[in-house]
């Protein structure tokens, strides 16, 4: 019988991958956009599960404004990175690096 | 408890209307002169919210069924933050002009992430925290990116961006935990059901991973790597934006999540609080000492600000919370002063931000020089001005609480700070002038940094009502 715990472990899953990739990638600023819509993905399982377990609707509402919301994000973060191409011609990771911190 | 009750949320629904009247008005107008009229417009906007903030009784009161409270807490954030704005966005007229990116969207864009922060002090649910907060931060992202044709700006864009993304990642994952374990995202709720006990490990995941993405909204030590960066790249008046308002911001919703929701549970949380106030105070000031561009500066002096903030919140008490709101409020006050004069660092027409700059400013333009050097040994901490009082309250609450490592963290940051502080005051005053900055400075900057200077040494007199509003405010979290 597959339970709360094998979603919340899946969920946990694809959140550890998620950002992994952020951190782990050296390539390409659209795999870091990917990785973030995977956290949220993630994220949006571990409302939904607990959701049906609690008998509570609260979780799907939340799960709702989080798809809207990670959309307009994604939008904005491909918009900031067009910009970014046009000035620097590149996307790869290493080469956001005119400041150093 | 069930009902619309608009007039609660009156200021956000001021600014909502305000900020989708001036895109329109924005878009079927055309050239500079247009968006220099939205600007005036837009701080008109934020007046009248902030007039009818602090009109608003201060009495707690629910609306859009429970979601969204207005309380003392919101009234006195809502105050400095409208009125801190509008004069940030009246400082940043003349820079977005000569930077050719005086464009409509950039009031309305501030407006949205004032909005944004005004939603997240009045929060009462996870979800409107985090409607708010994304309402913020997606405003903010395109600020910082807002000089299209900079290298610099819109790398500081992404990374403001990519690193914004993974701790509103973080602080939902956690939400999604508090939802499963406390059975409920409203705070009352949540608040209720820790009262009957321990809510278990899994409770604590959330609790941890909320309290990290609102660290990153804060930027405190160890979640600080994205400010300095950020700060440096953005163009100024929107580094000045970001050094002042979305950071009361991100500390008075910390303040509601920890005392409304987590109340109960302080003492599971005061640990990692207090943490992140020693690891930011000290970050703040090592850091901080070896920079030499003064916004970079800036950002190091506001993270290690930020970690002096959390002392009284580690505290636990409601004197904590009242000590936090005072620290907030003349933090902005001193902040809006340095960042008025970086603005007018000005030669040959363009913005110059290394602090060898400064060089004998002290010959150039004497008066400059004392009120900045005043609000530099204000943001130091020295006495009798209103940074030392801000400090003065939070090592109070921290006393009363028992916090004596913590207490001795502080003093040592305290120490540290000092240094590049009164290094700057040094290099004005005593070092070989370096070439004259443009021209006299704006009026506006003159009087917004004389303004704030006067404002820091006036406080000690009286306190201009500021101790005995955040008072009234934090009377919400006491027991």
């Amino acid at each position: 019988m597959i339970g709360l715990t094998h979603y919340l472990g899946v969920a946990a899953m694809l959140f550890v991958i998620g950002v992994f990739g952020i951190f782990l990638n050296r390539k390409n600023i659209i795999i870091i956009l990917m990785s973030i819509e995977l956290m949220l993905l993630a994220v949006n399982i571990n409302f939904v599960a607990f959701s049906t377990h609690l008998g509570d609707i609260g979780g799907q509402v939340f799960t709702l404004f989080v798809l809207t919301v990670a959309a307009a994000e994604a939008a904005i973060g491909l918009a900031i990175l067009v910009c970014f191409h046009r000035n620097r011609g590149t996307i790869a990771v290493e080469d956001v690096n005119m400041m150093k911190g | 408890m069930e009902t619309l009750n608009l007039l609660a949320a009156g200021p956000e629904l001021i600014l909502a209307a305000g900020a989708i009247i001036l895109l329109m008005f924005g878009v079927f107008t055309k050239g500079e002169g247009a968006a220099v009229t939205t600007l005036w417009l837009a701080v008109g906007v934020l007046v009248i919210a902030g007039v009818f903030a602090y009109a608003q009784p201060g009495d707690t009161e629910y609306a859009f069924g429970g979601v969204f409270v207005s309380d003392g807490v919101s009234r006195f954030a809502n105050v400095f933050m409208f009125f801190g704005s509008a004069v940030v966005l009246i400082l940043s007229r003349d820079y977005m002009i000569r930077a050719k990116s005086m464009l409509f969207e950039f009031p309305v864009l501030v407006l949205f992430a004032v909005l944004g922060m005004a939603m997240m002090v009045s929060s009462a649910d996870l979800i409107s925290l985090y409607v708010g907060l994304e309402l913020q931060s997606l405003s903010l992202y395109v600020l910082a990116a807002f000089r299209r044709d900079s290298t610099r700006s819109t790398e500081a864009g992404l990374k403001y961006f990519v690193l914004g993304a993974l701790s509103s990642g973080l602080l939902l994952y956690g939400s999604s935990f508090v939802y499963g374990y406390a059975g409920s995202t409203e705070f009352v709720a949540i608040a209720e059901r820790l009262k009957d006990g321990d809510a278990g490990v899994g409770f604590l995941i959330g609790l941890a991973l909320v309290i990290a993405g609102l660290a990153f909204k804060i930027s405190a030590a160890p979640f600080h790597m994205w400010t300095p960066d950020v700060y440096e790249g953005a163009p100024t008046p929107i580094t000045a934006f970001f050094a002042t308002v979305p950071k009361v911001a991100a500390a008075v919703l910390l303040v509601r999540v920890l005392y409304g929701a987590f109340g109960e549970v302080a003492d599971h949380w005061w640990q990692i609080i207090w943490f992140l106030s020693a690891a930011s105070m000290l970050v703040g000031g090592v850091a901080a000492i070896g920079q030499t561009d003064i916004k970079r500066l800036m950002a190091y002096s506001s993270i290690g600000h930020m970690g002096f903030a959390m002392l009284g919140l580690a505290a636990g008490t409601a004197k904590g919370a009242e000590s936090v709101l005072i620290y907030l409020a003349i933090y902005l006050v001193m902040n809006i002063g340095v960042f008025a004069f970086i603005l007018s660092m000005r030669r040959d027409g363009v913005q110059v931000t290394k602090i060898d700059d400064l060089a004998g400013l002290w010959k150039a333009d004497g008066l400059s020089t004392f009120c900045l050097g005043v609000l530099m040994f204000s943001l130091a901490g020295i006495p009798p001005l209103a940074g030392f009082w801000a400090k003065f309250y939070v090592f109070q609450a921290a006393v009363d609480a028992g916090l004596i490592w913590l207490l001795i963290v502080a003093v040592a940051g305290t120490v540290i700070a000092c240094f590049y502080y009164l290094r700057i005051v040094k290099i004005m005053v005593f070092d070989d002038p370096a070439d004259a900055f443009d021209g006299p400075m704006l009026i506006e900057n003159r009087l917004a940094l004389f303004g704030s200077a006067v404002l820091v040494f006036v406080f000690v007199v009286g306190g201009l009502g500021v101790p005995e509003m955040a008072a009234e405010a934090a009377s919400v979290f006491a027991k």
